[in-house]
């Protein structure tokens, strides 16, 4: 048992199981993305439209080609352009889930999934339509034509084709786009849930960041057909390489400061900002006196309360004035303009009934803290690079 | 009633439905799923025929298939007797007159089918045979239908062309459409009659089939 163990950890760490990815491309549409999906694993590729997402995913399926680039499953070519290997779409075993589900309109549910069973025998065909039916909990549906379905349901019947073939890998695009949000929940749980019997790679495409942090165990963040980061959804959320991913993946608070020093001993390093000196964990980026950019997530910033000041508010104090209070259902989204002034807005979050025990307003002042181990340290861009200046 | 004329006609009509509906098949299915620069052109050439005067049509073909063309001498040369003023050479000018009637229904069938749909099949491992028979065919026989049923009234009934490039040889090139305008030239307008007749009832029938065809169709499917 347990050498059965260490072996297929060994296995899994090898970098030649997977799926491996590398694209390079100018024209028509620029591609520089590289890329490894392990067996069990789920990657997002998130990016706002026109990043290139579903490009990536045809040409793994073999749909499109890119000028130069190589597609490894398990060590084993699907593309490689220096060596002139494209196997056809046929030729590579993956299951793609397309955006609109592309189910086939004559066919039934059941239908849908056994004609592309057509290499086993009739009884066998049906058989295990009826099972990836079960799978995806359609049973009761099978001789449902598409039009006759949900979307919800269209998508688990595309779902349940894509591995009718037990394919090598899984790719969805923006498989949960076309439904209504209550259905998106739930085709969510069920994928999580189908996640745990697939020990496939699966590579999900989505614009939508809450559905790759959800499902994902990495994220590769794009931008016009480039990789910009990848990690996990944690390390991308909360420490991003770039104001660019900063902004492509949600966050707000992103400025732009000056190192002052890094203190070895303390662990901490300062950072100039405004009339502030800003204390944060120690970073990795910029020498003294250089220019960064940094960013505080929401979840780090702490309203000081007006009723009962605390010890907490030696850290990083900060004063402002709010100039946008909205209540999103229990939560209220505060913008305050730090100093007063226009160009630097802070946005955090609060409870909606901890904002109105604190009579929060707009016009109103109000200091917050920073938590020093939630700022990070970016270099700095001046220009970003869809030519537009920095935040 | 002269029978030679429509049995000359039936076998012009079926042997240009059966070339030309697999071409039709091919060149709609093309231009459907393909976008290229010369694109617009090409659907131009095969709508030529609705719109010139079958005598242009004619004539052109006549010249081009002529003994002093290229073509002409070297379909003579090859087969040993000439191409105008003969069954063969009314074949080849029907292919060519009748192209819009096979291509533009199936190629309408084929731009109605869903985007994605043949992708999804290729990568569900349907080889492109088995896609088109299972996935393509079903959705787009009725426009396949359409072009047999229209090419082959459409022929029948061809009349210019035929005249430019047949000419009227009863048993070789004289069709019925051929015969009707014979008959009535010789003032025997009551033979004239009946096969005119044969023809109205023939292309009513064929294209009320398309059109009821297609209702049903389309009603079947609206209801799954």
């Amino acid at each position: 048992m347990s050498s059965t163990t260490a072996l297929s950890v060994t296995v899994a760490n090898t970098k030649s199981v997977g799926l491996q990815v590398r694209l390079r491309q100018i024209a028509p549409i620029p591609l520089n993305v590289d890329f490894h999906c392990r067996a069990g694993e789920l990657i997002a590729l998130v990016g706002p439209s026109g990043s290139g997402k579903s490009t990536i995913l045809r040409c793994i399926a073999g749909l499109a080609t890119p000028r130069s680039g190589t597609i490894l499953f398990n060590g084993r070519a699907w593309l490689d352009t220096a060596s002139g290997v494209t196997l056809r779409p046929q030729q590579r075993p993956v299951g793609l889930v397309f955006q609109h589900y592309a189910l086939f309109p004559h066919l039934s549910a059941l239908q849908n999934i056994a004609v592309v069973l057509a290499d086993r025998p009739k009884v066998e065909r049906e058989r295990r339509a009826r099972g990836l039916l079960e799978l995806v909990r359609l049973d009761g549906l099978e001789s449902r034509r598409p039009q006759a379905l949900s979307g919800g349901q269209q998508q688990r019947v595309a779902l349940a084709r894509s591995l009718a073939r037990e394919p090598a890998a899984l790719l969805l695009d923006e498989p949960f786009s076309a439904v209504d949000m209550v259905t998106r929940e739930k085709l969510k749980r069920e994928l999580a849930r189908l996640r745990q019997k697939l020990e496939i790679p699966i590579v999900l495409v989505t614009h939508d960041l809450d559905e790759a942090r959800m499902l994902a165990d990495r994220i590769c963040v794009l931008h016009r057909g480039q990789i910009l980061q990848t990690g996990t959804p944690t390390q991308v959320m909360s420490q991003p390489v770039s104001s660019l991913v900063a902004r492509l993946v949600g966050l707000t608070n992103v400025f732009q400061g000056e190192v002052i020093d890094h203190d070895a001993d303390k662990q901490l390093t300062h950072l100039r900002w405004l009339s502030y000196a800003l204390e944060c964990r120690e970073q990795s980026h910029g020498r003294p006196g250089e220019t960064v950019d940094w960013i505080v997530p929401s979840e780090h910033i702490i309203l000081h309360r007006r009723d009962r000041p605390s010890r907490g508010e030696h850290e990083n104090p900060i004063a402002g004035v709010i100039d946008d209070f909205v209540v999103l259902g229990g939560d209220a989204s505060i913008t305050m303009l730090v100093d007063g002034r226009a160009d630097t807005p802070l946005t955090f979050m609060l409870s909606s009934h901890v904002a109105r025990r604190n009579r929060l307003g707009v016009g109103e002042q109000v200091g917050v803290s920073l938590l020093a181990e939630g700022i990070h340290v970016m270099p700095a861009t001046d220009q970003t690079q869809d030519g537009r200046p920095g935040p | 009633m002269d029978w030679s004329a429509l049995r000359l006609s039936v076998e012009l009509a079926a042997w240009t439905t059966a070339l030309l509906v697999p071409a039709g098949i091919l060149i709609g299915r093309g231009l459907a799923s393909r976008r290229f620069v010369a694109k617009s052109l090409i659907e131009a050439l095969i709508a030529l025929p609705l719109v010139l005067p079958p005598t242009v049509l004619g004539f052109y073909l006549l010249v081009a298939f002529g003994g002093a063309s290229p073509l002409g001498r070297a379909y003579e040369a090859l087969i040993g007797q000439p191409l105008v003023f003969t069954f063969q050479g009314l074949l080849f000018a029907s292919l060519i007159f009748n192209l819009p009637f096979a291509v533009q229904p199936i190629q309408r069938a084929f731009e109605s089918l869903p985007a994605d749909i043949r992708e999804a099949a290729w990568c569900c491992g349907m080889s492109p045979w088995r896609t088109f028979r299972a996935i393509e065919f079903p959705l787009v026989w009725t426009g396949i239908l359409s072009a047999i049923v229209l090419t082959f009234a459409h022929t029948l009934g061809e009349f210019g062309v035929v005249l430019m490039v047949g000419g009227n040889i009863p048993g070789e090139t004289q069709t019925i459409a051929i015969a009707i305008y014979d008959r009535v030239q010789a003032l025997e307008e009551h033979k004239a009659a009946v096969m005119s007749a044969i023809l109205l009832g023939f292309s009513f029938v064929t294209i009320s089939f398309i059109y009821v065809l297609n209702n049903r169709v389309e009603r079947h499917r609206g209801e799954h």
